[in-house]
């Protein structure tokens, strides 16, 4: 009933997402979790884009990055902040793992140039 | 009575599910008005929507109420006018956000070069300038040299097509940082060609005879 009830209320596609929204679903579905959604806005306010893709080492490219759930609980990746001292630790499994089931990976939120994360 | 009160149930649930439906779906939705005034241009009420109405965020899922609406976010900061309309750029240099240079160190500075490359653009559209300061208040050098430009003034062939494709300028702009709709932030120096030379040239003409 409540999904029924959200299917008709939601009538936006996923080209509504806030800008610069990552999904990361390389494992998520096929692992049976739902896959994750990285909001830039939200990290940009508090980080400089360096400390990720540069310190950390992500990638600047969706999907080029294969993040594990344990990598992330050795301290690597999300894991280097998410660590319970930082920020919230992985416990909060809803928070990182909150798209809808099946969602593509990739950029999200209305990007207007091509290339290798407009999947 | 078992009857009627499942009937209650019923049509009191179908009576809630309309109200909430009223409340919750903008009207352009449902009557969707083929006249429109903008019928391709996402109108302000569709922006920054909040996570569980956002289309990828699944509803159903506990955590999404946790999370926080961009708009609460974006409040407070001066607007932008697409992408998440902010202006990221007066947002850092306001003050207004204090990203961290690094993980855990609060009170490290990034090194900042002040270096603006002209590039000279062919046709009428004014020429583009490149500022290293703005830049390298978030990024590091390795983000950009030299893997997506040689450290040289002039060395790389940048166009339009491929910023679009997202190459060079396009790697960041449309996806992270500013779109390329905003075309004056980065076409900023207006040139004195030589057609509007001749134009004012010739208005001048017109004027003096
Ligand atoms: C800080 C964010 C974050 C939190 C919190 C988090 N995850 Fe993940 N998780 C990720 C990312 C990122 C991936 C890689 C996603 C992908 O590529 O599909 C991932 C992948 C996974 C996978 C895929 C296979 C694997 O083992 O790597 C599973 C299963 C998983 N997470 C379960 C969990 C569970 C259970 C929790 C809570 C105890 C949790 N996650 C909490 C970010 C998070
Ligand atoms: C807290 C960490 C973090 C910060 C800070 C951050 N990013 Fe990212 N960025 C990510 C992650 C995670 C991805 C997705 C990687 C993947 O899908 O494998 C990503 C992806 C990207 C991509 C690839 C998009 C695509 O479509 O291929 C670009 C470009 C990018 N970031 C630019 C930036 C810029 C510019 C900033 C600063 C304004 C920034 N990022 C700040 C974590 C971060
Ligand atoms: C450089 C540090 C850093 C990295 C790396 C990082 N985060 Fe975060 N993240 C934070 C901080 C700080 C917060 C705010 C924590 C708080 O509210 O206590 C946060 C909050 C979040 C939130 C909640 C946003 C909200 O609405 O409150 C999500 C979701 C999230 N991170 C996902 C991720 C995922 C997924 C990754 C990896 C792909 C990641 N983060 C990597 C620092 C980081
Ligand atoms: C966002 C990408 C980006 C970042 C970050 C960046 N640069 Fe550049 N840099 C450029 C571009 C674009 C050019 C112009 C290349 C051209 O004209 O072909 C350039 C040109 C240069 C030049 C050549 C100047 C000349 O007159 O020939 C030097 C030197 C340079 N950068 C050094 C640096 C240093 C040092 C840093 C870090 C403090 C840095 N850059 C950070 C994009 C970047
Ligand atoms: C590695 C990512 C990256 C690349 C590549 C990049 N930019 Fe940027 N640029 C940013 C970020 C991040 C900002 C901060 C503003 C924002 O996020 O909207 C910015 C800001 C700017 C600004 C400042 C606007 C203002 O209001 O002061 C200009 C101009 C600009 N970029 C032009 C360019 C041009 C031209 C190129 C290509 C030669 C380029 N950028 C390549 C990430 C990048
Ligand atoms: C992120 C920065 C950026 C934005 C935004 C941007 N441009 Fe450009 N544009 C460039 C650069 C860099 C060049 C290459 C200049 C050169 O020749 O060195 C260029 C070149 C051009 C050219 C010359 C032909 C070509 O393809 O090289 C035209 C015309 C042009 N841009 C139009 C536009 C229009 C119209 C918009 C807005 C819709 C726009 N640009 C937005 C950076 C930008």
């Amino acid at each position: 009933m409540m999904s029924l009830l959200i299917s008709v209320l939601v009538p936006y596609g996923p080209g509504l997402a806030e800008y610069a929204d990552v999904v990361l679903n390389r494992e998520s579905d096929k692992a049976g979790v739902r896959p994750v959604i990285f909001p830039h806005w939200f990290h940009r306010v508090r980080y400089q884009c360096r400390v990720c893709h540069s310190e950390l080492g992500f990638e600047m490219r969706a999907g080029a990055n294969l993040v594990t759930m344990q990598d992330i609980t050795d301290g690597q990746f999300c894991g280097a902040c998410h660590d319970g001292e930082i920020a919230w630790s992985t416990e909060n499994c809803d928070l990182c793992h909150s798209a809808l089931p099946g969602t593509a990976a990739g950029i999200r939120g209305g990007h207007e140039t091509l290339g290798p994360g407009n999947w | 009575m078992k009857i009627i009160y499942t009937h209650f149930l019923l049509y009191g649930s179908m009576l809630i599910m309309l109200v909430v439906a009223s409340v919750i779906i903008p009207d352009n939705a449902l009557y969707a008005d083929p006249n429109a005034f903008n019928r391709l241009m996402k109108p302000p009420s569709e922006r920054n929507p909040s996570p569980a109405q956002d289309g990828i965020h699944d509803p159903e899922s506990a955590g999404v109420s946790s999370l926080q609406k961009p708009r609460q976010s974006f409040g407070a900061l001066p607007k932008g006018k697409s992408g998440n309309y902010v202006d990221w750029v007066k947002a850092l240099e306001g003050g207004d956000i204090a990203p961290r240079y690094d993980r855990d160190d609060p009170a490290a500075e990034p090194v900042i070069m002040d270096l603006n490359i002209v590039r000279e653009v062919k046709g009428s559209m004014p020429n583009v300038v490149y500022p290293h300061k703005q830049h390298t208040e978030w990024l590091d050098c390795s983000n950009c040299h030299p893997a997506i430009f040689i450290p040289q003034k002039g060395a790389n062939n940048i166009s339009m097509a491929s910023i679009l494709l997202g190459e060079q300028c396009g790697v960041c702009h449309g996806k992270v940082a500013f779109p390329v709709s905003e075309c004056r932030r980065c076409h900023s120096q207006v040139k004195q060609t030589t057609a509007s030379m001749d134009k004012k040239a010739s208005a001048q003409k017109e004027v003096t005879q």
